[in-house]
């Protein structure tokens, strides 16, 4: 399936370099747009361009769209306010997309947010409606230029997902070894809603934190939250995961955490406020250097007996075994090691459509030499 | 094809196998009989050069050339291929990409995994809730579309039924009727005769090989009248 009325991404006029263009597209973005159904592009603080190539979403700046629709003015900031979560207010740009009741948008939606200057402060605040019935595929790749030293992101994201509703969110990071970025961000799931929440981060930064929250307001919502890290030596990653149910429903938390040298913590919480819920953690972990540190902090809360919520963690090495056994069928040692880390890094786990799942295993082939 | 001269290996601190020499020719099919902890899968593994298993003293040639100091994929280059007994299991390592790596003839490899009843494993992680059998059938796959020109096998029939062990026995037979291959073959169970052209046989007792000769007879002396017997038996090889 193709877009045929777009446009390549970014276009010249927006003097994005050669090595500014590589690295937006190992955020996940589709330059050609062609397996897109519309784009977003922020850079620093300046909202470039966004457009919709479709009648069944509607893609502006958070700050243009609560202009344009009063009615999203009081989706700003109800999802931190269910949790409790004071954010700053002054935000910058960030994007908003809306696709409206028992509307389907067959091809992803993408957005990027990206910083090229240098200690650039980039703070954005998303708001994302899924209104009933609706479905969504959304990517946003958030990447930082060479020429970004010192940065700092933080992006506030808000989800509604209203009954029925289905969306399918990805978000890739590819930033530098002295970017900090802080993603904060809060789902509402209403009756029946799905929520799939895939991160992914395969290069250097400095530090992460974020802990996303889904809260389960309707019966019956279903919240996943999968992850893939990688942390290089001097990264530190400390990502999770925390589905709150107010009503009955269900949830999975997966992540796949492999240290090259950096630290990860992998948390997750799963807090059953209700009765009927269904829900699971796992993280497995592969500490592949000396220095490397991996800590998963699963936690499980109920008052509940009649919930079901479990956890598995499992942290090692490779084993010498699995690598040998590679090599008995003509596989070099690093061939071996690479085939072993991108199996253990399942893409399977994100429950992506092909489009965007062949674009993942493409980005994992640049991040491991010497794979089949 | 490949000459054992004097070799005795280690594992950690244990002296293992002693003073092995064993020749197998082209074309030549051996099997290897012996008791558990004989000393058996170190010999194979020792000749695929495994991390774990230390030469103290004799070496391995293999088509003329001495293994000593290479590595693992480099003697699989030569033409050495491995079953293993007990194959790990590999997540997220799909059986289909361990096969194109191995073959680029994606004609052969259906084809071959039809014969063996594997067309739906091709797409699963390798060895993961796969059967006992599967994991046999797996193995010989791989081995043979990787082509190897000594196969060493260790215990192809352990943990499969006689069905599987008839289709297994049946393409390693296949095979093994081409020009130029050979094998040196595990056994506890003695079925494998029945389909592997084994015209030479040897017992392994505590690291040294007890004697050689004909497989199947010593087959049935072992079935009579056990490993013990052999201790006390004059025909040393």
């Amino acid at each position: 399936m193709k877009n045929a009325g777009s446009a390549p991404f970014v276009d010249k006029r927006l003097n994005v370099s050669a090595s500014d263009k590589d690295k937006i597209i190992s955020a996940g973005i589709d330059w050609s747009q062609e397996q897109r159904s519309g784009s977003f592009f922020q850079q620093g603080a300046d909202v470039l361009f966004s457009q919709s190539f479709t009648k069944e979403a509607e893609i502006l700046s958070t700050d243009r769209a609560l202009e344009k629709f009063p009615e999203v003015r009081k989706y700003k900031g109800r999802a931190f306010s269910l949790i409790s979560k004071s954010i700053p207010g002054d935000t910058q740009g960030g994007y908003f997309i809306r696709v409206r009741k028992g509307r389907t948008v067959e091809l992803p939606i993408q957005a990027c947010l990206f910083i090229k200057s240098k200690k650039t402060r980039q703070r954005v605040h998303n708001i994302i409606i899924v209104e009933e019935g609706a479905r969504v595929y959304i990517i946003t790749g958030c990447a930082s230029a060479e020429s970004a030293d010192k940065s700092f992101h933080l992006g506030l994201s808000e989800f509604f997902v209203e009954k029925g509703g289905y969306l399918n969110f990805t978000m890739i990071h590819s930033w530098k070894d002295d970017t900090v970025a802080r993603p904060v961000s809060a789902a509402v799931l209403e009756e029946g809603a799905s929520f799939v929440s895939n991160y992914i981060c395969l290069k250097p930064v400095r530090e992460i934190k974020m802990y996303p929250v889904a809260v389960i307001q309707g019966r019956g919502a279903r919240a996943s939250f999968n992850s893939l890290l990688m942390a290089h030596p001097g990264s530190v990653q400390d990502v999770g995961a925390r589905v709150i149910f107010r009503r009955a429903g269900r949830a999975e938390i997966i992540s796949r955490a492999v240290s090259l040298g950096g630290r990860i913590i992998a948390r997750g919480h799963l807090k059953a406020e209700a009765e009927k819920v269904r829900a699971h953690l796992e993280c497995r972990g592969l500490v592949l250097a000396k220095k490397g540190v991996i800590h998963a902090v699963p936690e499980l809360e109920t008052e509940f007996q009649n919930v079901d919520l479990s956890h598995e963690a499992a942290i090692g090495k490779i084993s010498r075994e699995e690598i040998e056994y590679l090599c008995s069928r003509g596989l070099s040692q690093q061939q071996a090691q690479s085939v072993i880390i991108r199996g253990f890094m399942d893409i399977e786990i994100l429950s992506l459509p092909e489009i965007i799942k062949q674009q993942i295993r493409d980005l994992e082939n640049t991040n491991f030499q010497g794979s089949l | 094809m490949l000459s054992i001269k004097n070799l005795s290996v280690k594992a950690g601190k244990n002296l293992i196998l002693q003073n092995i020499n064993l020749d197998i020719g082209k074309n030549e099919v051996m099997v290897l009989f012996g008791p558990n902890g004989s000393g058996k899968s170190t010999l194979l593994r020792s000749i695929m050069g495994f991390n774990g298993y230390q030469i103290v003293s004799g070496g391995i040639i293999f088509k003329g050339r001495p293994l000593k100091n290479l590595s693992v994929e480099t003697r699989v280059k030569q033409g050495l291929g491995i079953m293993y007994q007990s194959p790990p299991k590999i997540r997220g390592v799909k059986l289909s990409q361990i096969a194109d790596f191995l073959c680029p003839d994606k004609a052969k490899i259906c084809k071959l995994a039809e014969i063996l009843a594997l067309t739906q494993h091709l797409s699963r992680d390798i060895n993961v809730d796969f059967s006992g059998g599967e994991m046999k059938r797996a193995e010989i796959f791989q081995l043979i579309l990787q082509n190897p020109d000594m196969l060493l096998l260790d215990e192809p029939e352990s943990g499969v039924d006689l069905e599987n062990i008839s289709l297994m026995g049946g393409v390693l037979n296949g095979f093994l009727q081409q020009e130029g291959k050979s094998a040196l073959i595990i056994t506890h169970t003695g079925y494998i005769l029945d389909y592997v052209p084994a015209e030479k046989g040897c017992i392994m007792l505590d690291g040294k090989i007890w004697c050689l000769g004909s497989p199947k007879e010593m087959f049935e002396n072992i079935r009579s009248k056990g490993y013990e017997k052999c201790r006390e038996c004059t025909f040393r090889g």
